[in-house]
């Protein structure tokens, strides 16, 4: 009855969809008020039954009803009631109906808080946010549907993979798809703006906050799942360059530029044209991950040949929007006039030069990620783009980008000083030249490039308190002023600040474990230690215990330090009985923002147990990065500036917040 | 999206060892250090052909142990690195290699990345040329006033408003 209800939400989540991307566009072409306003109670209306929906499929899980096609496949009655909410998303289906979920609730979201837009912008964004959704509830109907039962019931369901038994399941998917899935509006608003032929500064306001917040929530998603597969996957590697992880890699670079460009947009009505082929070009790239990842193209070209129906409908999907889109954009574009005027060596050429790289950085993930299977499909060759590939061509890419970064908040608009802010950025530069020197010093002997490296990343930290400190006149007045100063600054110039700064200390994290990452294999038995960067291991031993849904055998070490004990570590290998797949849980100790990290291998017949140890120095510096980054776009957001609604800023008007 | 990856791995490692192995074991090592460190680094480099974009050297698939002790074998034999690749990409050929070669058929592959950014480069460059000369162009334009233009110039100069508006 439960599942019934759910696909029957469903489809009536399907047409309402369908009136909402047509009774609108209808209005906006008759100049009719009422019909226009279908788009907010539509949208309102679609999201409510998509959460009934999904509501319904939480609920299927959370009762084990094996009855369920999906359920059965996925769950089993054991199973802790996390991982039962969970793994709603942790499998095809699921994980489409929360993408689905995640797009109404933008859409609802439009709805709700854009009464200050024009009624025929927001007929129009709402109208395609219905396009796409459309799209996927036919997708999900047709070829995933979650609700299917089984005629027989089985009395126990087949778990879910144990792999995906992790809090990490519970946060990075929604927040990747938040992130994702966000950018939609961002592509509505610029379909939209193509479909009337209207863009002003005002739409650039608009838009602004949703481009960030999705931003925020893709970096978010990102880390997340880059942490989890850093203590999941048991070897410590933290990025793969995997085609999965490039996939969300793209609109994360993409989104990043368009973030920039937005900016310009807003402040100098200039770049619109760029923007908006940046907003479709985004949200397509997002389609083209959700492509990737769902049709099982990836797996192989031939896994996908001989069970197109998902992936060929995603790929119609791809092609319509995607064709569609720039189609439009090519029709229209010309029409958008040219906005303000800048120098190259402006505050605009600046944020130019960062959207030159992003873009090419980003063409050449898309590249390496989809050029394999282009070539085996077009001659059969098949080969390979793996780590390698990516840190020989995007890494070079970064390094001019990160050297600009600085000087991007030092110029003026329209005109900018380049001498000026190479002045102010001296001290910055001594600082990173201090550190370069300190760390050869420190480590002399070893890798060159890791210095310079590190070097960089303290000049985009360092440039980055620059501009806050010149603006709050830090060391020319006293500290009560500044201290007033600072509280005055807005909070996009200390968004500015956290972002840049997140960069930095994610490339140091990034440089410090890739080159000094110490590590140390052994097969140890009971009452051996091991010894690695300054810390003794001991093997303590090791006990057999029950969780809830599988056998674990968890090993305790005790780690000292000169002497000292500064801790117990107590990694474990878990069997899962169900799907007889075990899962290595590695065991991190944190020290400073560096780990000790030990992961179980196998046990010999002479119960000696292999384990790996890493020191990884700095590591945690990695994921605290895209924290701070995040951070600062939400003080950007919570900047009055982006509040639409809001244009007087002396006057505390209470208006409605697009983005929060 | 992550998580897919995850699935596949795991779906993976129960195909292929199903008690999970880890990679480089204990016994693998080669005694001399710097060895073993040009066969981390070969590692690396080399893919596990079973696997979904794994690196022999992350990889607990047996395919990958074998490579392993491969590579050590043929470095222990006094292989070059180059000699040792070239020796794996003629037994498996180029899909073992996770940095493509440059040669004909991986052309676009390496040369998407400059062509970019000269290309977009270059548009910059000439957008910001062709903008600064319509500026110019539109600035001489409006240099000199009609004669109408003087002429209610003259007027708003002398008693300070426009009567022809």
């Amino acid at each position: 009855m439960i599942a019934e209800a759910g696909h029957y939400a469903l489809v009536l989540a399907l047409a309402l969809a369908l009136i909402q991307s047509t009774v609108p566009i209808l209005g906006a072409r008759l100049n009719d008020g009422g019909l226009m306003n279908v788009a907010r109670s539509a949208a309102l209306a679609q999201f409510a039954f998509v959460a009934v929906s999904f509501g319904a499929l939480i609920w299927l899980n959370v009762t084990s009803d094996f009855s369920v096609l999906n359920v059965y496949e996925n769950s089993h009655s054991a199973k802790p009631l996390l991982y039962k909410i969970t793994g709603v998303w942790g499998n095809h289906e699921g994980s489409m109906l929360l993408w689905v979920s995640i797009l109404a609730l933008f859409g609802g979201l439009v709805a709700a808080f854009g009464n200050n837009l024009p009624l025929s912008l927001r007929a129009h964004v709402l109208a395609v946010q219905a396009w796409v959704a459309s799209a996927f509830y036919l997708f999900i109907l047709i070829t995933s549907n979650p609700f299917l039962r089984i005629a027989n019931p089985p009395i126990e369901g087949r778990d879910l993979n144990p792999v995906l038994q992790d809090i990490g399941l519970a946060v990075h998917p929604p927040l990747l798809y938040l992130g994702y899935v966000g950018f939609s509006i961002s592509f509505s608003f610029a379909a939209a703006a193509l479909l009337e032929g209207r863009l002003d500064a005002a739409w650039a306001r608009w838009v602004r906050p949703w481009t960030l917040m999705a931003w925020i929530f893709l970096t978010l998603g990102i880390a997340m799942g880059s942490y989890w597969a850093y203590y999941e996957l048991g070897w410590g590697g933290w990025w793969f360059w995997d085609p999965v992880e490039n996939a969300s890699l793209m609109p994360w670079l993409a989104g990043t530029a368009l973030l920039h460009s937005a900016l310009v947009m807003e402040k100098r009505n200039a770049l619109k044209v760029w923007t908006i082929l940046l907003a479709i070009l985004t949200f397509s790239l997002s389609l083209l991950g959700t492509f990737l990842v769902r049709s099982g193209v990836l797996t192989s070209v031939h896994a996908f040949a001989t069970d197109p129906t998902r992936g060929v409908f995603i790929l119609m999907i791809l092609c319509v929007f995607i064709g569609g889109s720039l189609a439009l954009f090519a029709w229209r574009a010309s029409a958008l006039k040219q906005g303000g005027l800048f120098a190259p060596i402006s505050r605009e050429g600046a944020l130019v030069l960062n959207n030159l790289f992003l873009t090419t950085a980003c063409a050449t993930v898309f590249v390496g990620t989809l050029y394999p299977l282009a070539l085996e499909v077009v001659t059969g060759d098949k080969i390979s783009v793996g780590a390698p590939f990516f840190n020989l061509t995007f890494g070079p890419l970064m390094v001019p980008l990160l050297l600009a970064v600085p000087f991007g908040p030092l110029l003026a608009w329209k005109r900018g000083d380049l001498l000026g802010a190479a002045q102010r950025l001296i001290a910055a530069g001594i600082v990173a030249l201090l550190v370069i020197a300190l760390v050869f010093a420190w480590t002399k002997g070893g890798a060159v490039l890791a210095p310079l490296a590190i070097g960089l990343a303290v000049f985009v930290i360092a440039g980055a308190l620059v501009d806050v400190v010149e603006r709050i006149g830090l060391f020319r007045n006293p500290l009560p002023i500044a201290a007033r100063r600072a509280r005055g600054l807005p909070r996009s110039a200390w968004g500015t600040l956290f972002a840049h700064a997140g960069v930095g200390v994610a490339l140091i994290g990034i440089v410090c474990e890739t080159t000094w990452n110490s590590e140390h294999i052994a097969a140890m038995k009971e009452g051996d230690t091991a010894r690695l960067a300054g810390y003794e291991l001991r093997f303590d031993g090791a006990m057999q215990r029950q969780g809830p849904n599988y056998r674990e055998l968890q090993t305790r070490f005790s780690i000292s330090e000169g002497g000292r004990p500064i801790g117990v570590m107590t990694p474990s290998k878990r069997s899962f009985t169900t799907r007889n797949t075990s899962t290595t849980e590695a065991a991190l100790l944190s020290r400073g923002v560096s780990q000790l990290y030990i992961s179980l291998g196998e046990i010999d017949a002479t119960g000696a147990v292999t384990v790996r140890i890493y020191h990884k120095p700095l590591v945690l510096l990695i994921w605290i990065g895209p924290l701070l980054m995040a951070f600062g776009g939400l003080l950007s957001l919570s900047d009055r500036r982006l509040r639409v609604g809001a244009p007087k800023p002396a006057k505390p008007q209470r208006a409605l917040q697009p983005a929060e | 999206m992550r998580k897919l990856g995850l699935i596949l791995l795991a779906m993976i490692t129960l195909v292929l060892a199903a008690p999970l192995a880890h990679a480089v074991q204990p016994d693998e090592v080669m005694a001399d250090p710097a060895k073993e460190a040009r066969a981390r680094e070969l590692s690396r480099e080399l893919r596990c052909m079973v696997c979904q974009n794994q690196s022999i050297d992350d990889s607990d698939a047996t395919l990958a142990k074998d490579l392993r002790l491969l590579v050590r074998e043929r470095i222990a034999a006094g292989d070059s690195n180059k000699q040792v690749l070239d020796y794996l990409v003629a037994r498996y050929g180029e899909f073992v290699l996770l940095k493509p070669r440059f040669e004909t058929h991986t052309l676009v592959l390496w040369l998407v990345p400059p062509l970019v950014l000269l290309g977009g480069g270059l548009a910059l460059w000439l957008h910001v040329r062709r903008r600064a000369d319509t500026v110019a162009r539109a600035g001489d334009a409006a240099a000199p006033l009609s004669a109408d233009e003087q002429a209610r110039l003259d007027r708003l100069m002398a008693d300070g408003s426009d009567r022809t508006a």
